[in-house]
């Protein structure tokens, strides 16, 4: 954990906080106290891969859910997109496809809403250096209670729709191969109706908060943890943002095409995973590039830079003013992720209440099968980012090859540059690192929105503690949250 | 999940695909054998900041999940708000969604946690261990009593003084 070096020193942030599942920052600083190198060390669970190998193919959907407890959902629907071209089950009913994308925008809903009331709001309302003791959501929650109540029931309100969509949290089975297992019943939605306009009204609300900060601040935050970058996503046919299916496109940070239109079964044509020693996580990048330019963003910042349009009056609106303060051109500022976010939030709030109008979810042609295939690829946009799943199936249909890239994987790269960029910036040559200081590292980590996928958190194994070391390797100073 | 009318919560939590974590959920799938009245039974991966909303609903909510370090087969004590510093959404507690479940909700709830001890963590593997299995058996056993009983209170002073009582010896 701690690496001296003759004239350096290294800090060591374990596990960092509000970010999901572990990871930990060490910054090696210099006996004047400058940063000579900051890293993102992700603690990334290996073996998910060999515990699907030899289970029957349509156990996936169910099976990926153990992956990570923050987005089950995200894991079920893009393993059985991928069950669904093994079955040659494609083409969805609209009835089943109207489930599964009601399911995913519940998902995400509650997903977004998580992370910006609870997990991104102590930094924004109370500051990155604010004193600890209140900048977290017990804070907020004193300080801001309706903010909170409303981050809480707009988490629920996505819950629920996972619920009747998805079926069990622990156990969801709702997506099956080639369809769904059951509809919505008229009940179901009736119940979920009741809330609709409230969540839209909250929904707007968000969306007002982080684009009125980003804006406010814009200044102090556009250089915060920025840099430009290549973005990369699935979107429509016709260039519309769509969070459930569509073709990979890449864009540099200008704009400029990379690839468009790409089948997702041919994402192995088009990126590539390399391996760093110091790093258990992979680092993407597009092959076309390279591995050493080829990096590139996922995540709501990169989708609605990519967007042509978004297919929701409001979320479009929203979108079009988020565009209009880097002229039309990809927003490269980190921050802004937050922004994005919540326009995707307000996107995902709308989608729901027009599917649940729409008579389709009532339907009872769930399932479709058609020819057998043995290799298929499942691409989704989990609240995170680009989420791919591949399979290789057997003919006794066990699954015989698994290959995930998760959406933190493909921000890996880009979550180091940040943390670099935050370290040198507000680090450096300061004769005393305070929590404060640290803080702004995580800051710039949480505006990922990283899922770090350790998803076992029984007691006793969640400790927070900063060590500081000299040049010796002696302890100078720890902490410990 | 919504409140489905009952008085008591009992919430399990952990991944079953991680052997031992998920002894939470699989205390919440003995319950459902056996449906106690004015019981309601959520399992999740991981306790959540809405999970407070449902603790606000209930007046008795009883937390169950897997104790890597703790007194074997189980243990049953009262979990008091907290709220302290440290709050992520993956690391959020009982006390602290007890807390919020206070602060959001004037929540008077009594809250108290079923701590089964585990043994492994670290490897995706769908099964129990053989010493967690035991274990299960007898927190469900326990649990059982004291929800059809609905004497908590008394069931976790007794089990906190005899966890005292061994310490002394």
């Amino acid at each position: 954990m701690v690496e001296a070096t003759e004239n350096l020193k290294r800090i060591v942030i374990e596990p960092v906080t509000r970010v999901e599942g572990h990871g930990k920052v060490s910054i090696l600083l210099d006996q004047d106290n400058n940063v000579k190198q900051a890293r993102l060390h992700i603690v990334e669970f290996r073996g998910f891969e060999r515990f699907v190998q030899g289970r029957p193919f349509w156990e996936a959907p169910v099976l990926v859910q153990r992956l990570c407890g923050i987005c089950p959902v995200s894991h079920h629907l893009a393993a059985v997109k991928a069950m669904d071209r093994i079955v040659g089950g494609e083409n969805l009913t609209p009835t089943a496809e109207k489930l599964r994308r009601l399911m995913h925008y519940g998902q995400t809903l509650q997903s977004h809403a998580l992370h910006f009331f609870h997990l991104v709001s102590p930094d924004l309302l109370f500051g990155f250096d604010a004193d600890v003791a209140i900048r977290n959501v017990i804070g907020v929650a004193a300080k801001f209670p309706d903010l909170a109540v409303q981050g809480v029931m707009l988490r629920k309100y996505g819950q629920e729709i996972i619920k009747a969509t998805a079926g069990k949290k622990i156990h969801g089975t709702g997506a099956i191969p080639g369809g769904m297992n059951k509809n919505l019943s008229i009940a179901e939605r009736d119940e979920l109706l009741k809330d609709i306009d409230q969540m839209m009204t909250w929904s707007r609300s968000a969306l007002k908060i982080a684009k009125d900060y980003t804006l406010e601040h814009f200044e102090d935050i556009k250089g915060f943890g920025s840099f430009d970058s290549s973005h990369l996503s699935i979107r429509r046919d016709d260039g519309a943002m769509d969070l459930y299916d569509g073709k990979l496109c890449a864009i540099d940070s200008t704009g400029e095409t990379i690839f468009d239109g790409v089948d997702n079964q041919l994402y192995n044509d088009y990126i590539a995973e390399e391996v760093r020693n110091w790093s258990y996580m992979k680092f993407p990048f597009i092959k076309s590039i390279g591995p050493e330019a080829g990096w590139y963003r996922v995540g709501p910042l990169a989708r609605v830079n990519t967007a042509k349009f978004i297919d929701t009056p409001e979320a479009e609106a929203a979108r079009k003013e988020f565009m209009a303060i880097t002229d039309n051109k990809p927003n490269n500022v980190t921050m802004a992720y937050h922004w994005a976010r919540m326009i995707e939030l307000l996107h995902s709030t709308e989608k729901i209440q027009m599917l649940l109008h729409d008579p389709d979810l009532q339907g009872t042609d769930l399932v479709v099968k058609g020819e057998r295939r043995s290799e298929a690829v499942g691409i989704i946009e989990a609240p995170r980012g680009t989420l791919f799943h591949h399979y290789k199936v057997n003919e006794d249909d066990q699954v015989t090859m698994c290959n995930l890239i998760v959406s933190t994987t493909s921000n890996n790269e880009p979550m180091n540059r940040a943390v670099r960029g935050v370290a040198q910036e507000y680090l450096s040559g300061k004769p005393e690192i305070t929590e404060g200081l640290l803080n702004h590292v995580e800051v710039a980590i949480r505006a990922y929105d990283p899922c770090l996928s350790c998803a076992t958190h029984a007691m006793g194994k969640m400790p927070l503690t900063v060590e500081l070391y000299d040049a010796d390797g002696n302890l100078l100073d720890s902490k410990a949250k | 999940m919504t409140a489905e009318g009952g008085d008591v919560l009992v919430i399990g939590f952990g991944n079953p695909g991680r052997i031992d974590d998920g002894l939470g959920p699989a205390v919440i799938e003995a319950l459902e054998e056996v449906a106690i009245e004015g019981v309601d039974l959520d399992a999740d991966y991981q306790l959540i900041v809405d999970d407070a909303a449902d603790v606000s609903a209930h007046k008795v909510v009883v937390f169950v999940d897997a104790d890597v370090t703790g007194p074997e087969p189980f243990y049953f004590r009262p979990v008091e708000p907290k709220h302290e510093l440290g709050f992520s959404s993956h690391g959020c507690d009982p006390g602290q969604v007890m807390a919020l479940a206070q602060e959001l909700f004037q929540a008077k709830t009594k809250g108290y946690i079923l701590g089964i001890r585990g043994y492994e963590f670290n490897e995706f593997r769908e099964a129990l261990s053989d010493k967690a299995r035991a274990n299960l058996a007898a927190a469900t056993e326990f649990i059982v009593k004291v929800l059809r009983g609905r004497d908590f209170e008394a069931a976790a002073a007794r089990m906190v003084a005899a966890e005292t009582q061994s310490h002394g010896e």
